[in-house]
């Protein structure tokens, strides 16, 4: 008989990393399901594109690396990248796109990074940001036009041709666009609000669709916050990154993208609940979340105002990523019975 | 099971610490029963080391009768604690045996085989024990082995020593907020009164402003208890107890120390402190109860009440038991069935550890005794890698960073590790209970932990090493340039005598007759006979030279010194060699003052001889004088060789130094070899060597001496090498033979000596 010999503790609070996962799945569909209803199948189409592309990089990656299949594809973190690019992705983006982007990801951000917990980098923002600089045109031009606002709701088949590209050439006309972030942008310098506003794609609130389709990620990721998956600190940064120099230097609609389309045109809620809360890149720290979140806030504004691309969420991830080490050192809180909290690399003082 | 929340009607404000986590209590399965008696078993295995601090040094012999709470084994200092008999009986063995503790390993125990009388000694009461002196009262508590029953085990004595500083608050912590575990709600709700009367006790030595009891809310029937004692208390004596209750609310690790002392008072003991730093005392309420037994009726600790639990337990419950009672005893009389992947887990499930022997005994800190099924704490899931998912640092109660602790101890960036105050880490296993990926975190931690203070202890032993090193160098120095100036004096001296020998063979040739003049040597040896003539009458015992006697004076104390230095480093690090170095050190300062006393006679007698001294002290070299010489340089030699070939395996830099010694040892070695040969052939062509014998009889008693006392040492030495370095002992058994040889040598040269002497006279 002999006794089973264990460190404590002995007990565990059953929330895996697997359940973790599946939560922020689950809490992505009220965005995805807006997505869906205002602009077609794209979306849906490219979640299980992206997902399923990433299941079948992740499982050769991880037979050439001899490692369990099984046991890390049940983590669900290969499927959670696949699905948050499929959300972030042009709905009628061209096939090749989503598995370019996607396989980059897993592949190059992810598993030669050492796998799950050891990549610096968002692997889906990574991902997402090859594809924009490699094919800027592609990856501009197709957004899908509002379904309300075509004739009939774009049929499957439809979406199903425009992005296999059956028929390359004569991609119908009306079916794709620019988002209203991008339009407004470019828009605004020779022109008002009324004037820009007054085009269909800007409906009736912020722009058509969008801003219900934001609120859906909102409410995904206050579901987030109250399974206390993710920390307030985050997304709270993100959007006052946003919001505060939005605030102070577009507050003028003739000049500049005004706050609301800030933050409710573009890929904002997502990227503030679903993106930058990514764990394993991001700030550790709890001041330090909020600084990463704040940064990327503040960079995604800056992007957005000073930079060409439509949106600027995967850059400013992925510029945090780089400082998010730093953050960390400088921000470690006060343990107890200490007077004060540590600061830098290395010890300064005998406490 | 909802248990009913009682009102937080506190005296104080309560803080609430960041983190901290709400586990399944699992309290309601052990508290079903009233506190049940274990059964006596037949044999006690009481281990001498219950309690932080020195295990306890047995006073009982084997086949001794003890009785029921007679001591059987004294604390050793001042941080240790008494051990008593649990029960009457006889001493059976001394034996290492299975203890609980982490490490798993054995400890030394008395075993009794008990006699079924559990009969008590005579035990001191007193009726009127708050009238008591303080230092009656500390007396007490310390004689009856008190250590704290919380889990910590240090010794309770300590703790209660009154301060210079006036104690701002005493915490008797009631809290057990590990889940499972019991044993203090029972023992509240079943000795209430008598908890109180312990406190009492412990607040009239410690005089605090503050006095309170902390339980947690999720224990109703305890804070009754209390609360009912202390109205009956008060209606009884008619004054107001002076402890305050403060009902704290349900969190692990409310009942951690440092965790508890912030709840109630807002203040943190400072990093690296103790308690007593911010006026804070923490006592546990066994521990209350415990002293309230000594001090009343003279009870010491051999008892206490713990809690038998988890599923394996058909009949979970509290069960006051005899320290020393294997838990397999329990095990047998408390309806136990053993798991598939069996598992004892001493303590709760957060803080607990497994122990590897159900023989293994209950000691005064075992508060719980768990017995899991299988799935019970949760499943055994593999590893995964941390997703920096932050939930640890939300749960570190002392607000840590869990999960860069747990990259820095994982790569073994130590430094790092302590910079992020790795060392306040109190391993209560919050980061560990809610990391989703599984990881241990807490076991690396106490790695991490172990590795730096072996780290720490190693650089601490290689500075010491250089210090002693370059004391060493330093001595070294200073020996050789003493040695170069006394080598040059005795050159000088040496020329001399032989100037003054050159005159006085001239003079002699001038003199006496051509036959001499012709013939040098024999006129030089005739002239030594007669110097030899002069001098024998004056000088019955030969004395030493005043040379030899500095150069013992200067051994001696170089010697001294060496030992000096081995003290030194000894008080600091072998306490125990310390008493034989003391007595060694003792010895050759006697040993210098007797050379130095020595050596002044000398010195007087060598002034008012001054004109026969240099002709007495002649470089009339004995033969035998010159053998030890050849021979010394020839082991000198030898062990320059035998360096020499280690050193090549080990050292290269000192090779070459020691190859130069080598050849120069050589040279010596030839040189001796030579001057015994020219003097054993000197020796042949004189008549009589009765001069000789008679002036080498003392020194070779001494030689003798010399190498009996050289033999002891050797042998002695050689015992000690056999016990604890088997690897010399090859080498030390020949030099035992060698000297062994040399002393059956010096023996017979002093008998030769000796019968030539005797046919002289």
């Amino acid at each position: 008989m002999a006794l089973v010999t264990r460190s404590s503790p002995h007990m565990r609070k059953q929330k895996s990393t697997a359940s973790i996962m599946r939560w922020v799945i689950l809490l992505c569909l009220p965005g995805l399901l807006a997505q869906t209803y205002f602009f077609g199948w794209g979306n849906l189409h490219n979640v299980i594109l992206c997902a399923l592309t990433a299941v079948l990089c992740e499982a050769s990656i991880l037979a050439l690396r001899k490692r369990p299949i099984v046991v890390f594809l049940k983590d669900y973190s290969a499927i959670l990248t696949g699905v948050l690019l499929g959300l972030a992705l042009p709905p009628l983006a061209p096939w090749w796109v989503s598995v370019v982007a996607t396989a980059f990801a897993i592949i190059f951000v992810k598993q030669l990074y050492g796998g799950l917990g050891y990549n610096p980098f968002n692997p889906a923002m990574a991902g997402y940001a090859l594809v924009l600089i490699s094919f800027p045109l592609a990856m501009t031009t197709n957004w899908s036009h509002p379904a309300q606002l075509q004739e009939s709701f774009p049929s499957l088949s439809q979406t199903l041709e425009t992005i296999w590209q059956v028929d390359s050439l004569d991609a119908p006309d009306g079916l794709t666009g620019a988002t209203p972030l991008d339009v407004y942008k470019h828009e605004i310098k020779a022109s008002t609000q009324e004037v820009v506003t007054n085009q269909d794609i800007f409906g009736f609130l912020v722009a058509h669709g969008w801003e219900w389709v934001n609120v859906a990620f909102l409410l995904g990721g206050l579901g987030l916050l109250a399974l206390r998956i993710i920390h307030w600190q985050t997304p709270l940064g993100v959007i006052l990154g946003i919001a505060i120099p939005a605030l102070l230097f577009s507050s003028d609609p003739d000049q500049a993208v005004p706050l609301s389309l800030h933050l409710f045109a573009g890929a904002t809620m997502l990227g503030a609940f679903f993106i930058a809360t990514d764990p394993v890149s991001s700030s550790t720290t709890p001041k330090g979340r909020l600084i990463f979140g704040l940064g990327i806030g503040l960079l995604t504004y800056l992007i957005r105002s000073f930079g060409s691309y439509p949106d600027a969420i995967a850059f400013a991830v992925l510029l945090m990523n780089f400082a998010a080490p730093l953050i960390d050192v400088y921000t470690q809180p006060r343990t107890y019975g200490h007077t004060k909290a540590k600061h830098g690399p290395k010890a300064k003082e005998p406490s | 099971m909802k248990i009913d929340l009682i009102s937080h009607e506190n005296e104080r404000e309560l803080h609430t610490f960041r983190g901290g986590i709400h586990p399944e209590e699992n309290k309601w399965q052990s508290t079903q029963e009233e506190i049940q008696i274990a059964p006596l078993p037949q044999q006690l295995i009481v281990p001498l080391q219950q309690h932080t601090g020195a295990p306890a040094k047995p006073i009982v012999e084997v086949g001794q009768k003890v009785l029921k709470g007679e001591l059987i084994a004294k604390a050793d200092g001042l941080i240790s604690a008494n051990i008593h008999a649990p029960s009457s009986g006889t001493v059976h063995a001394f034996v290492d045996h299975a203890i609980p503790h982490p490490s798993g390993l054995m400890a030394q125990c008395i075993l009794i085989d008990t006699d079924g009388d559990d009969q008590w000694c005579p035990l001191e009461q007193h009726e009127d024990y708050l009238n008591l002196s303080s230092d009656k009262v500390l007396n007490i508590v310390r004689a009856s082995g008190i250590a704290g029953m919380g889990g910590a085990g240090f010794p309770t004595s300590v703790k209660l020593h009154p301060r210079q500083t006036q104690l701002d608050t005493l915490i008797i912590n009631a809290v057990e907020c590990e889940p499972y575990i019991t044993a203090d709600d029972m023992l509240m709700r079943s000795y209430a009164d008598e908890v109180l009367r312990g406190i009492e006790v412990m607040s009239r030595l410690l005089e605090p402003k503050h006095t309170v009891i902390a339980i947690e809310d999720n224990k109703p029937e305890a804070c009754r208890a209390i609360k009912e004692a202390i109205e009956e208390r008060n209606s009884h004596t008619g004054s107001k107890f002076e402890s305050e209750l403060a009902v704290i609310p349900t969190k692990y690790p409310s009942g951690g120390e440092k965790q508890l002392i912030y709840i109630l008072t807002g203040q943190e003991v400072p990093s690296g402190g103790i308690p007593a730093d911010i006026g804070v005392v923490c006592q546990n309420v066994a521990t209350a109860r415990s002293v309230y037994r000594a001090v009343r009726y003279g009870e010491p600790l051999i008892s206490r009440i713990t809690t038998l639990t988890g599923e394996q337990f058909n009949r979970p419950c509290n069960v006051e038991v005899l320290l020393g009672t294997p838990i397999a005893h329990l095990q047998t009389h408390f309806e136990y069935t053993p798991a598939k992947k069996e598992q004892l887990i001493i303590g709760g499930p957060m803080m607990g550890y497994t122990i590897q022997d159900a023989a293994t005994p209950v000691v005064k800190t075992t508060n719980c005794i768990l017995a899991p099924a299988n799935q019970e704490l949760g499943h055994d899931d593999l590893a995964q890698a941390c997703i920096r998912c932050g939930l640890c640092t939300e749960a570190c109660p002392a607000e840590l960073l869990p999960q860069q602790l747990y990259w820095f101890s994982r790569s073994q960036e130590y430094e790092k590790a302590e910079h992020h105050n790795l060392f306040d880490c109190i391993e209560c296993g919050a980061c560990a209970y809610v990391c989703p990926s599984s990881i241990p975190l807490v076991q690396y931690y106490r790695h991490a932990k172990g590795e730096i203070k072996a780290k720490r202890l190693d650089a601490e032993k290689a500075d010491k090493a250089r210090i002693r090193f370059e004391a060493r160098q330093e001595r070294l120095e200073r020996e050789t340039t003493e040695k170069e100036a006394k080598r040059k004096a005795r050159a000088e001296a040496a020329a001399k005598m032989q100037e003054e020998k050159r005159k006085l063979a001239e003079q002699q040739a001038n003199s006496a007759s051509p036959e001499a003049a012709i013939d040098p040597k024999k006129a030089a040896i005739e002239a030594a006979l007669a110097r030899k003539a002069q001098a024998t009458p004056t000088e019955q015992t030969p004395e030493p030279s005043l040379e030899d006697l500095q150069e013992t004076l200067a051994k001696a104390q170089g010697k001294l010194d060496k030992m000096m230095d081995a003290l030194e480093d000894a008080k600091t690090n072998a306490p125990d060699n310390v008493a034989k170095l003391q007595r060694a050190v003792e010895k050759n300062q006697l040993r210098v003052n007797q050379a130095k006393q020595s050596l002044e006679k000398a010195e007087q007698k060598a002034k008012t001889q001054e004109p026969a001294a240099p002709v007495s002290a002649a470089p009339q070299v004995s033969i035998e004088e010159l053998e030890v010489n050849v021979s010394k340089a020839q082991t000198k030699l030898e062990k320059m060789h035998d360096a020499l070939s280690s050193a090549r395996e080990n050292a290269p830099d000192t090779v070459e130094k020691l190859e130069r010694a080598v050849a120069k040892n050589e040279q010596r070695v030839l040189a001796a070899q030579n001057a015994l040969c020219e003097a054993q052939a000197q020796a042949q062509a004189k008549p009589s060597t009765t001069e000789q014998s008679t002036a080498s009889l003392e020194e070779l008693q001494t030689a003798v001496e010399k190498a009996e006392l050289k033999l002891e040492k050797m042998t002695d030495a050689l015992e000690d090498a056999k016990a604890n370095a088997p690897d010399n002992v090859e080498k030390l058994t020949r030099a035992v033979s060698k000297n062994q040889q040399r002393v059956k040598l010096a023996k017979e040269a002093f008998e030769k000596a000796q019968s030539q002497s005797g046919d002289l006279s």
